[in-house]
């Protein structure tokens, strides 16, 4: 296990390096240099240009300069933000539980739903349940999920007034965050109903960034299960007169998830990617939202930071759900 | 000595370019949504090549006396805008006809330059393999660690907002999926026969590449196109929403969702029919892709 925990790492490290790589190169092939940038509309003059490009190191040749930003990556720097001052690191940190808490219900609601949707559909091929999965996955699958959430927002939140348009939490309740997650925080703050206000917000974006996974997970469920199901073991547990649950609850869907497992673990970039647009549109106080919002403020060095670590945090993650893939099946690690 | 007859097995099996295509037909057209998916397509296709005959009206005349006019069903609505019109009275049916010819636009320059970039270097990995292969799929690794929209995204803030930009972002974010194909087609090519054969006869690599072996890998790639058409209609369309792609007045489906943003709760109109036109060709795109794989995929392939 430990070696092919090296191997899929030795693979991984010259990746990471690459991604420094770009986001490095990013700030640098932007028009204009970077003190210019920061000066914005203001400008400056000739010798405090020339001072600050000292100061910040850009006069030095290209290659000790990708050196300083390694060591500054490895020393736990990320940048600066232009607009508020503060290290890209504080901000992303302060909102990144923002974006895992949409992000888990999100994920939460696609299993929920796409799992038991793909396992039925497969037990019943053909049947008007399955076309019917089949093509309202599809449809998820196509969906865009930009106007997917303006469409709940006219319907819950215009046409039915059930949940608030944007935020976390009303602003009649205020509390510390302890963990960040508003579900939680709302609990422990002991306030009455502000749980449910943090619910209301949470569930439409949720419903949103989860379409896209849910479809998939049950197009994966099905076509995995379909797979099990036509196997000789199967229809030996059948032969052998065990009902219908205990073959496909037990016997069939353990090899069956192998194949989901890895695709939700993939979902981690696509829920990042619909981050981005959820966020947005629901005013969510995320990551990605944050990114959005930085590249319209020319915060560039927030930017490269933020485009940094959420290629680190896809890949960290990537990394573990081939372990874990390792970890259940043997076979793999000891393949190639 | 006996007289032995010789039984030649002769496949008479029709061949040639027709042969293939009615092959296709008949796995393709055994899935129904695919079909349906395929003449949708071919509606949209023909709307936009006729855009300027069919719509009624030009797609960025404003007409101020009538600004979010409801569609013609609802009361104060006018059977002169079919769907409405938007805040600066431009008619929604016009503009949504023409917006069709971005979308398709989008789709073919993006699947084109992709593809193109994508076959060239899994061709060059597949190949020669070594550390040409490694250099390439390490490049690749690298494009596929970020998730695609926010890497467009910050393309796009590195080239400047545009529809051309917002293309080249996509299709640079796309071609990794079709290098990992090619390549893998390509190794698997690579170890038959009839490739042997060829180098024995000593073909030169180029030849041996493009008109040998690339031809027995187009299936997934072909399927591969179909999907990736679908997403680029997306991303652009998620781009423009987010004031990256298009720029205001193209009728560009997302950039013109991003415009209706603001009147969600007065104008129901101007943000549902641009998400539903989106949606139905994408949906579209991807049924004729399902259908694609099934007629292509060889391992279902029963003959």
């Amino acid at each position: 296990m430990f070696v092919y925990f090296l191997k899929k790492l030795i693979v991984v490290l010259p990746t990471f390096f690459g991604v420094t790589l770009v986001a490095f190169v990013f700030i640098r092939t932007l028009p204009g240099d970077p003190v210019m940038l920061m000066a914005g509309e203001r400008g400056m003059s000739e010798e405090r240009h020339v001072e600050l490009m000292a100061e910040m190191g850009f006069d030095k040749p290209i290659l000790v300069q990708y050196g300083v930003y390694l060591k500054q990556l490895a020393g736990g720097n990320f940048g600066t933000s232009i607009i508020t001052k503060q290290p890209v690191l504080k901000e992303f940190t302060a909102l990144f539980p923002a974006t895992v808490e949409l992000s888990l219900c999100a994920m939460l609601i696609a299993v929920f739903f796409g799992l038991p949707a793909g396992m039925i559909a497969a037990t019943r091929r053909g049947s008007a349940f399955d076309h019917s999965v089949m093509t309202a996955a599809l449809t998820g699958y196509s969906m865009p999920i930009f106007w997917w959430g303006l469409l709940l927002i006219i319907f819950f939140s215009g046409i039915l007034g059930w949940t608030p348009v944007s935020g976390r939490v009303s602003l009649l309740y205020f509390f510390e965050p302890v963990t960040g997650f508003m579900l939680i925080d709302s609990l422990l703050s002991g306030q009455a109903g502000a749980f449910s206000s943090a619910v209301s917000h949470l569930i439409l974006p949720a419903i949103v960034l989860g379409t896209i996974p849910l479809a998939v997970i049950a197009r994966q469920t099905r076509s995995a299960m379909l797979e099990v199901l036509s196997e000789d073991y199967v229809r030996t547990a059948r032969a052998k007169g065990l009902g219908p649950m205990r073959v496909i609850g037990l016997h069939a869907l353990r090899n069956a998830m192998i194949p989901v497992i890895t695709v939700i673990g993939l979902q981690v970039g696509v829920l990042f990617a619909g981050a981005i647009l959820t966020e947005t549109i629901f005013s969510w106080p995320g990551i990605g939202k944050w990114m959005v919002d930085s590249i319209f403020r020319r915060d560039y060095p927030a930017v490269q930071g933020g485009l940094l670590l959420i290629a680190a945090i896809v890949m960290i993650v990537n990394l573990v759900v081939d372990l874990l893939y390792g970890l259940i099946n043997p076979q793999i690690r000891h393949t190639d | 000595m006996s007289e032995i007859s010789i039984q030649e097995v002769v496949d008479n099996r029709p061949t040639g370019f027709r042969a293939v295509l009615s092959e296709f037909w008949s796995y393709f057209s055994e899935n129904r949504g695919a079909v349906v998916g395929l003449i949708f397509f071919i509606g949209v296709v023909l709307i936009a090549v006729f855009a300027d005959f069919i719509a009624p009206h030009a797609p960025n005349q404003q007409y101020r006396e009538a600004l979010l006019q409801p569609p013609f069903w609802q009361a104060g609505g006018d059977i002169k805008f079919p769907l409405g019109t938007d805040a600066i009275g431009r008619d929604m049916l016009s503009r949504l006809i023409h917006g069709s010819q971005y979308s398709l636009f989008i789709g073919c320059i993006v699947v084109s330059l992709s593809l193109a970039a994508g076959v060239i270097l899994g061709l060059l990995a597949g190949f020669f393999r070594g550390r040409v292969d490694t250099f390439i799929m390490r490049i690749m690794d690298i494009v596929l660690a970020f998730p695609s929209l926010l890497l467009a995204l910050v393309l796009v803030a590195v080239l400047g907002p545009s529809l051309i930009n917002a293309m080249i972002a996509i299709a640079i974010v796309q071609q990794p999926h079709y290098v990992r194909l090619t390549r893998a087609a390509v190794m698997t090519e690579m170890t038959k026969d009839y490739v042997t054969a060829a180098r024995v006869i000593g073909i030169r690599s180029l030849r041996l590449m493009f008109v040998t072996i690339l031809p027995n890998c187009m299936a997934p790639l072909i399927v591969q196109a179909a999907l990736s058409f679908s997403t680029a209609i997306l991303d652009a369309a998620a781009l423009g929403f987010l004031g990256m792609g298009a720029q205001p007045p193209t009728p560009e489906w997302g950039t013109m969702l991003a415009e209706a943003r603001e009147f969600i709760l007065r104008a129901w109109w101007v943000v549902t029919f641009p998400g539903v036109a989106i949606l139905t060709t994408v949906l579209a795109i991807n049924m004729m892709g399902d259908g694609l794989r099934d007629a292509l995929d060889p391992k279902l392939k029963r003959s």
